[in-house]
């Protein structure tokens, strides 16, 4: 099985392009950043979390803390699935009770992913709100699950695959539509 | 790569890998033990047999919270010892447990090498809590986990032993697994309870029969219980044992001034230590209660679960679902 690159969507400097706008909507869609807080999914949200919130304390000097929330124990697919994955733990260092948590991850698909992150949060407390900002909205949704804050939003057929490159942990920096082959 | 786990049967078989994976993958549920809601439903749907053949409250309680906190179900059966011919009545309990199609069993017998033979026969994952005088590996575990959390690293210490060690499948649990790790052990106690043989079982170990000796320099030391219902020929009287191997303050003073108390329970407060060492800062037996539960959890979480079969994960092309 090989992937095949079908196109470039986002370069390094649109992506943080994307970033910095996603960051002004953040703030400006919340009331206050007081109760703020970014919780990052799995490996690449986090890293999508950190840059937001380095970003908004750039423009507004505020430190919004941020989470990182590892979904393997809440997926739905666990039973179906030969081996489990691996744990990379949950690091949430502030309660979650009251909070206005807005949960980053690179790319919304299905959804599913989203689901078990909202049952995480929920295991911690009782946030007073959850909401979603995701680089890419893929479409393809298998649960009632928006995001409120979206990069943006690409039409893809189910045999492609978006792939998310980032510095940190990827040594190079892009988002790129891809097709699966046999 | 990691070779993938079927069944816990004991320390001596685990690669140095394999118990690094196991130590590492309990850390979340180190923190999952503090969360205020402690239920998930990851093992949702699933029963794990708790099969105890031996008087336990501790490992059996902490086995079934592992089980109840990852969703599963448990079906507790409990046998008298007593009542057991060696052999035969192994082989119709787990014909009795195949019929009931539980999704694991975690097993204590008083036979040495029951859950291998359950294994052989089952085609579920067997958990070893205790065979015999074998192995107990999940205490090992525990104890390397707890080692690692409060002195930094596993690897470099000195670690003694100290009791009834012949006896001790929580010793030799814990001896396969520290030697596979760089740290000099030393086992002490009385001599019909540590004889010289026990040195072959690794290298870098050595037998002493004076407490002064085994504990001087020692940054870990893990006292055993006197096992009393092992014991069959005529033993220490408990006011010998006291005087000769009692772990008192003073006595711990030899050791290294931040050396680790480790006991895997149940304490009997004044035989085989002192109550201010068991409660004193040095002690880490409240953590190894806590570690158990989470090495017990990461372990039935990577063993149970996962489909009947091989079967290609149905949305294996989706990348975009969880990594």
């Amino acid at each position: 099985m090989r992937v095949v690159e079908k196109r470039q969507l986002l370069s390094a400097v649109e992506i943080s392009r994307t970033l910095q706008r996603l960051a002004h909507e953040i703030v400006e869609k919340s009331s206050g950043t007081k109760d703020l807080a970014l919780i990052g999914v799995r490996r690449r949200g986090v890293t999508l979390a950190e840059r937001l919130a380095k970003l908004i304390r750039d423009f507004s000097q505020v430190d919004v803390p941020v989470g990182t929330l590892d979904i393997a124990l809440y997926r739905d697919d666990l039973s179906t699935i030969s081996s489990h994955p691996l744990l990379q733990g949950t690091e949430i260092n502030f309660p979650v009770d009251d909070r206005d948590l807005v949960i980053v991850d690179d790319v919304l698909f299905t959804g599913r992913t989203i689901r078990a992150a909202i049952n995480g949060l929920f295991d911690l407390g009782r946030p007073r709100r959850i909401r979603l900002c995701v680089l890419i909205d893929r479409g393809h949704r298998e649960l009632p699950i928006e995001a409120s804050f979206i990069g943006r939003t690409v039409q893809t057929t189910d045999t492609e695959v978006i792939e998310v490159r980032l510095q940190e942990m990827d040594s190079e920096e892009r988002v790129m539509l891809v097709d699966r082959v046999d | 790569m990691l070779q993938r786990l079927s069944h816990l049967l004991g320390t001596e078989s685990l690669s140095h890998e394999q118990i690094l994976f196991l130590l590492d993958q309990a850390k979340p549920f180190q923190e999952f033990q503090r969360y205020p809601l402690k239920k998930l439903a990851t093992l949702r749907g699933k029963t794990v047999a708790i099969a105890f053949f031996e008087s336990s409250t501790r490992t059996r309680i902490s086995f079934t919270t592992a089980a109840a906190r990852l969703g599963a179900d448990t079906m507790a059966l409990q046998a008298e010892s007593s009542s057991l011919k060696k052999g035969e009545s192994l082989i119709d309990t787990v014909r009795t447990l195949e019929a009931m199609r539980p999704d694991g069993i975690v097993i204590r017998h008083p036979s040495s090498g029951a859950p291998a033979f359950v294994a052989e026969r089952l085609e579920i994952p067997v958990l070893n809590a205790g065979d015999g005088t074998h192995e107990h590996p999940t205490q090992a575990l525990l104890d390397a986990l707890t080692i690692r959390d409060r002195k930094g690293k596993l690897e470099e210490w000195n670690i003694t032993i100290l009791g009834d060690i012949l006896h001790s499948r929580v010793a030799r649990s814990n001896i396969h697994l520290l030697s596979k790790f760089d740290t000099r052990i030393t086992l002490g106690g009385p001599a019909m309870w540590v004889p010289r043989e026990l040195e072959k079982m690794a290298p870098n170990l050595r037998v002493t029969h004076r407490i002064e000796d085994a504990l001087e320099g020692a940054d870990v030391v893990m006292v055993l219980r006197v096992q009393t219902e092992r014991i069959h020929e005529p033993s220490l009287a408990a006011d010998e044992y006291i005087a000769g191997y009692q772990l008192t303050p003073a006595r711990l003073r030899l050791a290294r001034p931040d050396a680790l108390v480790l006991h895997p329970g149940p304490i009997v407060r004044g035989l085989e230590i002192d109550s201010a060492v068991a409660d004193g800062p040095q002690s880490g037996v409240l953590e190894q209660v806590t570690n158990g539960l989470a090495v017990r959890m990461a372990l039935l979480y990577h063993l149970i679960g996962g489909a009947p079969t091989d079967a290609p994960h149905p949305a294996k092309d989706r990348s975009n679902a969880a990594d």
